[in-house]
C-alpha cells in the first residue's frame, strides 16, 4: 500500500493473522542455516567416561547393564540424594550430560581439555556398578526433554531397569477441594508406571494433579517403553535448598531397593548440615 | 509414531479416527475426554512423539479405586471396536517449531492406518467472527475433497455450515479467498496437509471465547454427535448423555482458606 508520500508499507490486518501458527516453508536459506544451527546448539551431549563406554562396547547390545537409575531433579531432591545416599562414599562419578539453552548457556562442552560444566551428572556405585544415580540441576528446555531421555535411556540395557525420579514441587501448584493453606507441607506423593508393582511409601498423586519437565518425560518414555519406574514429588512451601524438604523424602529408604543403598545415619546428619548450611552463607550477604 | 499396549499394531481399515486439536479454549480435547469417559473406550496404546510437552497424571477417567493408578500420558490412543472408533487425545501443546514435524506425524500415522474417516474437533476465536458470522449456528465444519462426496448430501440435510473463506487481501482482491481459523492452532494447516494427501478428513469447530469452555464442549459435541451417533440421543435434557471424567474437578483452582470468611 502506498502512503501520501509515495512510501510502500505492509499493511498489518487482524483478518489475516495466523495468530499461533508459525509460518514455515517460506523460510529463506539463511533462515534455515540460522535454524539448523541452532538446532545444533540444543542437542544434548552425553558423556560417560572411559570404563563406562568400554563397559557399554563390550556388552552384546552396546548397552550398559544396568538395574536401577535414580534421578533427582532439583537443589532439594540432588540434596537429599546427596546426604543420603552419595555420602557413604562408595560411588564414583560415571558419566555427565551437557546441554545449552535459554536458561542454562554455559553448559555448552568444552572444546580445550578442561571438564565442561555438566547439567547433570551420572554416579555409578562402586559396590554394584548397575546402580546409577543422575543429579540434575539444571533446567532443560521442552524441547530437549525428549532427547534426554533418548539419549540417557538409549544407552542403557531396558531388561531389569528400574526407575526412581525424585522431584521437589511449590505447595501452590497442588490442587485440593481444601485449600493448600491448612496442608501440612512438605507432602510426598507419587506417580508410577503400569510396569513398576513395588509397594509406594506415599499415597499416588491423584486426579486433576499432573506433573511436568524431566520427571513427566522420563515417565513417559518408562509408561510407553513398558520400563518399571517411580516418581516421587514433594511439595512444599520453600523453594530454596533447606532440611526440611530434604528429610520429608526419607520414607523412600523404606524401600527395599533404596535403602541398601544408604550411608550411615553418621555421614547422613554431618553432609546434611554441610549442604545446607553452605547454600545459607551464600544467601546471607548481610551477615 | 504409535506404540500399541498390546501386539495390536494396526486398526481394522473401516475405523473412525477422532482427534482434537490444541485450540482457544481446548475445546476440542474437552470434547474428546467426554467421548472417552460417556463411551468408556478402554485404551490400546501411545502416540510418542517429540512435538508434545512433556506431561503425566494419574487415570483422568478414573471408574475405581483400582484404575485410578493407572498412568496417562501427553498422547493416547483409544479404540472402541463396537463402533468402529479410535480416539486419539493430546494432553499438552505442541513444542514451538514442531508443528510441521508433529502433523507429518499424524498424516503418516493415518496413512498408515487406512482410517475411514478423520475427524478433528476444534474451535476458533469468536471475536473474528465477520458480521454475518454473528448470527445463526456458532458451528462450522470443513471436509477435504476426498471426503466431500460421501458426506455431502449428510451435511446438507443437518443444514451444517461450512466454514467461510475470508479474502486474501481484504479491500484489494476479493477474489482470491482461503480458509482463516484464527486460535484453532494447527486446525488449517492440518486440514491443508490431508486435502494434498488425499485424506477423508473433516473438521467440526466452535466459534468461542478463553474462559470457562466446558458449554463450549459439550454443545460441540452435541453437534457432532448429530452427525456420528457416537451416543443415542434421549428426548430429556441433551447435555446429561455425556459424562464429564473426574479430572474435571477444580478446573478453577484449589479450595479457599476458611479463614478469609
Amino acid at each position: 500500500m502506498a502512503t501520501f508520500f509515495g512510501e510502500v508499507q505492509s499493511v498489518f490486518s487482524r483478518a489475516v493473522d495466523e495468530d499461533d501458527e508459525e509460518e514455515e516453508g517460506e523460510e529463506e536459506e539463511e533462515d534455515r542455516e540460522i535454524i539448523a544451527e541452532l538446532e545444533r546448539k540444543r542437542e544434548v551431549h552425553v558423556t560417560w567416561n572411559p570404563e563406562v563406554t568400554a563397559a557399554i562396547e563390550s556388552s552384546p547390545n552396546r548397552r550398559l547393564p544396568c538395574s536401577n537409575v535414580i534421578l533427582s531433579v532439583g537443589d532439594n531432591a540432588t540434596g537429599f540424594v546427596s546426604s543420603y545416599i552419595l555420602s557413604s562414599g562408595s560411588w564414583e562419578v560415571c558419566g555427565s550430560i551437557t546441554l545449552w539453552n535459554e536458561r542454562c548457556r554455559d553448559c555448552n562442552p568444552r572444546k580445550d581439555s578442561l571438564p565442561a560444566p555438566s547439567s547433570c551428572t551420572f554416579y555409578r556405585s562402586i559396590t554394584d556398578p548397575t546402580v546409577l544415580l543422575c543429579q540434575c540441576n539444571s533446567y532443560i528446555a521442552e524441547d530437549q526433554l525428549f532427547q534426554w531421555c533418548e539419549k540417557v535411556f538409549g544407552s542403557l540395557e531396558k531388561s531389569s531397569l528400574n526407575v526412581t525420579v525424585l522431584s521437589t514441587c511449590p505447595v501452590s501448584e497442588y490442587k485440593t477441594p481444601e485449600s493448600t493453606y491448612s496442608l501440612p507441607v512438605p507432602f510426598l506423593k507419587a506417580l508410577r508406571t503400569s510396569e513398576y508393582r513395588e509397594e509406594v511409601p506415599c499415597p499416588l498423586l491423584e486426579q486433576p494433579n499432573i506433573a511436568d519437565g524431566l520427571p513427566a518425560a522420563v515417565l513417559t518414555y518408562c509408561q510407553v517403553w513398558q520400563i518399571p519406574a517411580v516418581f516421587y514429588r514433594c511439595y512444599t512451601d520453600l523453594s530454596k535448598l533447606d532440611s526440611i524438604t530434604i528429610d520429608a523424602f526419607r520414607p523412600l529408604l523404606s524401600c527395599q531397593r533404596m535403602s541398601r543403598l544408604a550411608a550411615d545415619s553418621a555421614k547422613i546428619q554431618e553432609t546434611l548440615r554441610k549442604t545446607v548450611k553452605s547454600s545459607e552463607i551464600q544467601s546471607n550477604l548481610y551477615i | 509414531m504409535f506404540v500399541p499396549i498390546g501386539s495390536e499394531q494396526d486398526f481394522p481399515s473401516d475405523y473412525t479416527l477422532l482427534l482434537p486439536a490444541i485450540s482457544v479454549g481446548n475445546v476440542g480435547q474437552l470434547a474428546i475426554d467426554l467421548i472417552i469417559s460417556t463411551l468408556k473406550i478402554p485404551k490400546v496404546g501411545y502416540f510418542y512423539t517429540d512435538c508434545l510437552v512433556p506431561m503425566v497424571g494419574s487415570n483422568p477417567y478414573e471408574t475405581d479405586e483400582e484404575n485410578a493408578k493407572e498412568l496417562c500420558t501427553n498422547a493416547e490412543v483409544y479404540a472402541l471396536p463396537s463402533q468402529k472408533l479410535a480416539v486419539l487425545q493430546l494432553r499438552s501443546l505442541v513444542i514451538k517449531k514442531k508443528s510441521k514435524s508433529f502433523r507429518q506425524a499424524l498424516v503418516s500415522w493415518i496413512k498408515r492406518c487406512a482410517f475411514a474417516r478423520v475427524i478433528l474437533l476444534s474451535s476458533c476465536h469468536a471475536y473474528h467472527r465477520d458480521d454475518t458470522q454473528l448470527f445463526g449456528t456458532p458451528f462450522r465444519y470443513l471436509v477435504t475433497p476426498a471426503l466431500q462426496k460421501s458426506v455431502a448430501d449428510v451435511l446438507k440435510e443437518l443444514e451444517w455450515k461450512e466454514m467461510e473463506k475470508v479474502s486474501s487481501y481484504p479491500g484489494l482482491n476479493d477474489n482470491e479467498k482461503r480458509v482463516f481459523i484464527p486460535g484453532g492452532g494447527f486446525t488449517k494447516r492440518f486440514y491443508d496437509d490431508c486435502c494434498l494427501e488425499d485424506l477423508q478428513m473433516a473438521v467440526v469447530l466452535k466459534f468461542c471465547s478463553e474462559g470457562d469452555n466446558v458449554p463450549d464442549a459439550f454443545s460441540l459435541l452435541n453437534q457432532v454427535n448429530e452427525w456420528l451417533h457416537l451416543v443415542a440421543s434421549t428426548n430429556g435434557d441433551v447435555l446429561a448423555k455425556w459424562k464429564a471424567p473426574g479430572s474435571w474437578q477444580l478446573l478453577f483452582g484449589s479450595g479457599l482458606p476458611a479463614a478469609i470468611f
